[in-house]
């Protein structure tokens, strides 16, 4: 598969504004002027953009907590995302939901997730369930964990898609850790990916970190399932190189083992293809990175500056009308 | 031996009058069983509406465990009528998942008891999905609810309560043929997430007149004065509605007249009508088949002493099962339900209070 400059350049910024991004959000937080608990991505950059970017315009995606890289590729504006995890008006769920949390709209093919994880999967089941039934060629794109995948829903899920040959391709992010319990406490099979084979589906284990193979191998998958060849299971391995979320100083994380990780990092390997492909120089980088921050400042100023939720609609929208 | 096959197909219960008498005979009505009209209702929405489906476990060849959806399958074919796997949760994810691409599913639990392994799709994802980012989840799922049939602690649950409880559902409780018909409609229509709970006992024991086409819908969230009183007011919903009837019937005959409310939707609830009542006869009984701990019975109850205090002769009485599963000998399930006796007894003890 060819990978176009002009994707590369595409992943570059998402990649890099995803990073750039959680690294604000920490900051802001530190200062109070986030609200509640965060969550950071760090290290599941080349999973959320990789997989997101090999979906069409009217394909739809379920992400969760740690693919804010995902949103953006998507076309949530950073302004809209820095709205909602300061609880403003502005954000997708106007403040009523946390963080990523509910962070859904459906005109950019986005499904907000609750903290009930993965009850997402079957919701992307069904939106696969509805592409099949009504002869529409596009692809439903599920993210979830190793923590999620061991709830009995992951199990019905995968059973129905595969049962409908449905147009759905899972992503299951391993990355080590469901908050402190390591995967080796989950599972006996080191592997998720291998249970694909006893659902009648392909299953493939992906290194998480490298965008190439995040992005090509899903890139495969979802165009099977478009052609009517029925889902499949791709275990992106990774590492989470921060706490469950931000108050958790995972130390009940080896160093050794984040040490091992850290050279891994999927932008520093991302980068260091770029520039073996001449596509990147330090120019090139500062001038990203420049832009980048400019952008979020914008989007930080923008949400600072806008209202806070309206009390009185407090029990507003309950109900549709 | 299917479940269908030990519910009595002959009406053996003699139907109250006012029961009877309850729908206006129209030219365009006609008269079904409460399982008909049910089926009505899907096959004339899936016939008007090509979003709509329905799906379940063993709904589409088989036609349902109480052959409540025969003919669908061979109408609409397995696309539309969907034959699942055992997988309640599954099932109402997928169902959120197609209404958020425009479809209409409707899912049959096979009984209301199995709803609880479909629960996190339904309380913590779809029912606030509106509030939290605003995309509406329309589905409706049935549930067959309610004892009688001597079906033990798992086949004879009523379980509104935890539903009416959970923000962001509607919840409707049909008792006679022509609301079966008109509030599945509704539901149907509706943009929200709502459980339809109805009632396997009253599947072929009740008879009435239901009207055709687009007549007869009925709006979720309005009660109906079921018969007219001064005396008393019994406030119920579903099955022991018609227990009441034919209690309200005995003590007509004693020139006691009751009046009898049947909720219908018990999310929302029609709180001008119930205030309406206790104040009318200012004694107010509640009846209901789910046990009584932080049931329906108690949000009632606890309306009309808020707001129609001053209007009561005599404490609110509910008359619910015991906080107990349902038991499975006959002797201990009749003894746990409401019916007419236990109905005319309390009765009887309000009106002399």
């Amino acid at each position: 598969m060819e990978f176009s400059n002009e994707l590369l350049e595409q992943a570059h910024y998402w990649m890099r504004l995803t990073r750039a991004f959680d690294d604000r959000l920490d900051l802001l937080f530190k200062q109070g002027k986030l609200v509640g608990g965060l969550f950071s991505q760090r290290g599941h950059e080349a999973i959320s953009v990789g997989a997101a970017l090999a979906l069409g315009p009217d394909d739809v995606i379920t992400p969760m907590h740690r693919d804010l890289g995902a949103y953006f590729a998507r076309g949530m504006t950073p302004a809209r995302l820095m709205s909602q995890y300061m609880g403003r008006a502005t954000g997708p769920s106007g403040g009523r939901d946390a963080n990523l949390h509910g962070c859904g709209d459906l005109s950019l093919g986005i499904v907000g997730f609750v903290s009930h994880i993965p009850q997402s999967t079957p919701v992307a089941v069904g939106m696969a369930h509805a592409f099949k039934l009504k002869r529409e060629p596009r692809v439903a794109l599920n993210f979830f964990g190793d923590g999620g995948s061991s709830e009995g829903l992951i199990h019905e899920a995968l059973n129905w898609a595969s049962l409908y040959q449905l147009p759905v391709v899972f992503i299951v992010e391993n990355n080590q850790y469901a908050y402190s319990t390591p995967t080796k406490n989950q599972m006996r099979m080191p592997d998720i990916a291998a249970r694909a084979a006893g659902y009648g589906m392909s299953g493939v284990v992906i290194d998480g970190n490298d965008f190439f193979a995040v992005h090509k191998t899903t890139k495969e998958a979802v165009e099977r399932a478009r052609g009517g060849d029925g889902p499949a299971l791709l275990e992106c391995k990774t590492m989470r190189m921060r706490g469950h979320a931000i108050h958790d100083n995972m130390s009940y994380v080896p160093k050794e083992l984040l040490a091992e990780w850290e050279p891994r990092d999927p932008l520093l390997l991302f980068e260091k293809r770029l520039r073996e492909m001449n596509l990147l120089d330090d120019v090139k980088q500062n001038e990203l990175l420049t832009r980048i921050e400019r952008e979020i400042d914008a989007a930080q100023a923008f949400a600072e500056n806008a209202p806070m939720p309206d009390p009185s609609k407090l029990t507003e929208g309950i109900f549709a009308e | 031996m299917t479940w269908d096959s030990i519910i009595p197909r002959e009406t053996k219960n003699e139907i109250s009058r006012s029961a009877r008498n309850d729908i206006a005979r129209e030219d365009n009505a006609r008269e079904l069983t409460y399982l008909e009209a049910i089926r009505d209702a899907l096959q004339y929405e899936m016939r008007r509406d090509p979003r709509g489906l329905v799906m379940g476990e063993d709904v589409g060849v088989f036609g349902g465990a109480f052959k409540l959806t025969q003919g669908l399958f061979e109408e609409f074919g397995e696309e539309r009528v969907i034959d699942t796997p055992m997988s309640e949760l599954c099932m109402v994810g997928a169902a959120t998942g197609m209404a958020f691409m425009g479809l209409r599913p409707v899912v049959e639990m096979q009984f209301a008891d199995f709803i609880s392994t479909g629960f996190d799709s339904i309380v913590q994802f779809a029912a606030t999905n509106h509030y939290r980012w605003g995309a509406p989840v329309p589905w409706v799922i049935r549930a067959p609810s309610g004892g009688g049939l001597r079906g033990g602690p798992f086949h004879s649950q009523n379980p509104e309560a935890w539903f009416v409880h959970a923000p962001g559902l509607k919840v409707v409780a049909p008792a006679t043929p022509a609301d079966a018909r008109g509030l599945l409609l509704s539901a149907l229509r509706d943009p929200n997430p709502v459980i339809y709970f109805e009632y396997k006992a009253l599947y072929r024991s009740i008879r009435g007149n239901v009207p055709e086409g687009e007549e007869g819908i009925v709006p979720i969230g309005r009660a109906k004065t079921a018969r007219a009183g001064n005396d008393l007011s019994i406030i119920t919903y579903g099955a022991p509605l018609h227990e009441a009837l034919k209690a309200a019937d005995e003590l007509a005959r004693e020139n006691v007249s009751v009046e009898i409310l049947d909720l219908r939707s018990l999310k929302p609830l029609d709180t001008d009508a119930i205030l309406e009542t206790a104040r009318k006869t200012s004694k107010v009984m509640i009846v209901h088949e789910a046990n009584l701990t932080c049931g329906v019975g108690a949000e009632i109850a606890a309306l009309i002493s808020q707001h129609a205090f001053e209007f009561l002769d005599a404490p609110i009485v509910r008359l619910a099962a015991p906080d107990i599963p349902p038991p499975y000998a006959p002797i201990l399930e009749d003894a746990s339900r409401p019916n007419k006796e236990k109905i005319l007894q309390a009765a009887k003890k309000l009106l002399a209070y």
